[in-house]
């Protein structure tokens, strides 16, 4: 008998249950709450401190409405996302995030003000993701910290009906009976220790998969960003500013247009050292100055350091951000961001933002704009829904819908250790000769290497004591299903668009201008969307 | 990575332990959490930022580094330095209304009486304007 399983468990019954507790799910808690729904929201880590927006600062796509603005912006990224943006969604995203931004404002958020108007360009992250905790708790939401969900709950017809956890710093089981259910556990970055991803490890894909659901775009999960080498700040904004060179000095060339080029630094990066200088605001002290103050954090491993970034070359390296800043995830069926599971709803990055990016990373902006926006339309959908059935939600018989990792089949006669799947994982992930220079060669072998890891989850952990043993086991099994059907999704596009590159399809195919939806769990499919 | 609690400074209020998103710190009775789990930590500054009295160190390597020594981190005054430079304070926001990045852009100073933003801005301003590239 284990630990977890020996202490008395935390029971709590509610409308909605939010897993995850980032932008997208404070926003999903309290617009849900709004409509007037009970509502927990539960955090693997901290609701304020988890995630990849909180210690960060992030621009927000929220252009005025009138004019000819929205039209432009809707039009510049079209080419780099593949043309997989879809109009209408953007422009709900657009109307909402301009919205939200007013209640933002309403809230307290301390946007600066030149001289009498507000300037409403980007949100601080600990600021914002700290007011998005208050706000929501002054909702009457219930915050479970600290308390990762490890599995939903399913009633007899298949449709969710809440979910089950840890709190992992108490040794203690939570069940959550809830109407419905959203995903918002943000993207995955494979454990890559780009800022703030750590936390985002796939769970919220698994569980959806689980319980049948379906993800779309997740073949644009190639997303690198440039750090420092030795650190983990993956802020990249700066880097326009950067010449990159060689170890012998030479420039390669992989700025235009303000952007830097991941392929062509990958490509020097396989052949040795690649180094950055900001070199292009060397000579513009007012350039320095407002880059220092406006991201302090970008500074902030080279001021540790002793290094002048304006002055010195620094070297630098290309960290895998997956599906967080790339744009694969749970497909919605609707406007209310439903799964096509019944009572499950996802959001933010846990669902996919081709909607509104198509293929291509949208940066920060666009994916504050997108988790402020599907928080609220999926927090506002479960609630509906829940509120729908009544008291009926909290009367069916249900049970947990969760396997690899968790639970294995009584005849299960093998062991696992968690700590050696992830590194597995990443050794098909993380080398940029495999993810980011895509073959169908190396897709293949890496896919039967992710197979055998999947078939080695489906035993029992080599541990299971603590809640932390549980947690780190059920990760590793998401870890591996994400890899999954990133790369079983990549093998079927055999084209290059967006940041999908093909090293042995290196053009855009018009034949392939399609979504493509995968799922399934010891059979993986793929099928054009 | 968390590399260091200084203990002498350490009030034990254990807010790092509640906050952290990877669950590195473990409070222990009575006294200052522990770095338990250092391994976990993604280096993403929420505890440094959050600490009311500048106890924790993050060094900006995302693997252990045995370097890092106490008394050479306290003398050197970079504790705290996170929260200042975003405008925290006691792990209180300082409110994005003056952040550095809006004073500059609007190009207004600080106000006075705020007298951590004033030496941030007056340091910045000597290191990166008043002195040339070759200097």
């Amino acid at each position: 008998m284990t630990t977890i399983l020996t202490n008395e468990p935390l029971e709590l019954c509610a409308d909605v249950l939010v897993i995850g507790g980032g932008p997208a799910g404070t926003w999903a808690a309290w617009s849900a709450a709004s409509r007037g729904a009970s509502v927990v929201l539960a955090d693997k880590g901290f609701c304020g401190s988890s995630g990849a927006t909180a210690p960060s600062g992030t621009g927000v796509w929220v252009i005025p409405p009138g004019g000819d603005a929205r039209a432009e912006a809707k039009a510049k990224r079209e080419a780099l996302g593949g043309y997989l943006a879809d109009h209408d969604w953007m422009d709900r995203v657009l109307d909402r995030t301009w919205r939200n931004m007013d209640l933002i404002e309403s809230w307290g958020y301390p946007f600066p003000h030149d001289g009498g108007a507000t300037v409403r360009r980007g949100l601080q992250g600990p600021e914002y993701m700290r007011l998005m905790r208050n706000v929501v708790a002054k909702a009457g939401v219930k915050i479970l910290d600290q308390s990762p969900a490890l599995e939903l709950l399913v009633d007899g017809n298949g449709t969710v009906a809440g979910a089950r956890g840890i709190r992992r710093q108490e040794e203690r089981p939570w069940t959550v009976r809830a109407g419905a259910v959203v995903i918002a556990t943000g993207g995955c970055a494979f454990l890559s220790k780009a800022l703030g991803t750590n936390t985002n490890t796939g769970d919220g894909l698994l569980f959806a998969a689980e319980a049948g659901g379906e993800f779309s775009g997740m073949e644009f999960s190639s997303q690198f960003a440039v750090s420092t080498a030795y650190g983990s700040v993956t802020k990249t904004a700066h880097y326009s500013w950067a010449v990159f060179t060689n170890e012998a000095g030479e420039d390669l060339e992989a700025v235009k247009d303000g952007h830097y080029s991941a392929s062509t630094i990958g490509r020097a990066l396989l052949n040795g050292p690649v180094y950055a200088q900001l070199s292009k605001a060397k000579e513009r002290p007012e350039v320095q100055a407002f880059l220092r103050y406006a991201q302090p954090n970008f500074f902030l491993p080279l001021d540790r350091n002793g290094i002048d970034p304006f002055k010195q070359r620094f070297p630098i390296t290309l960290t895998l951000e997956g599906t967080v800043r790339g744009t694969g995830g749970i497909r919605l069926t609707d406007g209310r961001c439903a799964s096509t599971v019944p009572g499950l709803f996802a959001a933010g990055d846990a669902a996919t933002r081709e909607l509104i990016c198509g293929g291509f990373t949208g940066g920060g902006s666009h994916n504050a704009a997108w988790a402020m926006s599907s928080g609220s339309w999926a927090g506002e959908g479960a609630a509906d829904y829940a509120i729908g059935l009544g008291a009926y939600a909290h009367a069916r018989d249900v049970t947990g819908a969760g396997g690899a990792g968790l639970r294995a089949p009584s005849d299960a006669r093998t062991r696992f250790d968690p700590d050696a799947v992830i590194a597995g994982v990443q050794d098909e992930m993380f080398p940029l000769q495999k993810n980011l220079f895509r073959t169908e060669h190396g897709l293949r072998g890496a896919i039967g290497n992710l197979d055998g890891l999947w078939q080695s989850v489906g035993g029992r952990a080599i541990a299971t004591e603590s809640a932390r043993d549980v947690q780190r086991a059920r990760e590793a099994a998401a870890l591996v299903a994400t890899a999954r059907w990133a790369y079983a999704s990549a093998l079927e596009r055999r084209e290059t668009r967006g940041m999908h590159r093909r090293a042995d399809h290196p053009q855009i195919d018009p034949a392939q201008h399609h979504y493509q939806h995968s799922g399934g769990l010891d059979r993986v499919w793929v099928r054009a969307g | 990575m968390i590399e260091l609690l200084v203990r002498d400074a350490c009030i034990g209020c254990d807010i790092c332990v509640r906050v952290c998103p990877t669950d590195v710190f473990d409070a222990t009775p009575g006294g200052a959490p522990e770095i338990a789990r250092q391994e976990d930590c993604h280096t993403c500054m929420i505890c440094e930022l959050h600490c009311p009295v500048d106890a924790l160190y993050v060094s900006p390597r995302g693997e252990p580094d045995p370097s890092v020594d106490e008394a050479a981190i306290v003398a050197s005054g970079v504790l705290g330095s996170y929260q200042r430079a975003l405008g925290w304070k006691r792990g209180m926001p300082g409110g994005a209304d003056d952040d550095p990045g809006v004073l500059i852009a609007f190009k207004r100073p600080p106000d006075p009486s705020d007298k951590v933003r004033t030496q941030l801005y007056e340091v910045s301003m000597r290191t990166y304007i008043d002195v040339g590239p070759n200097a």
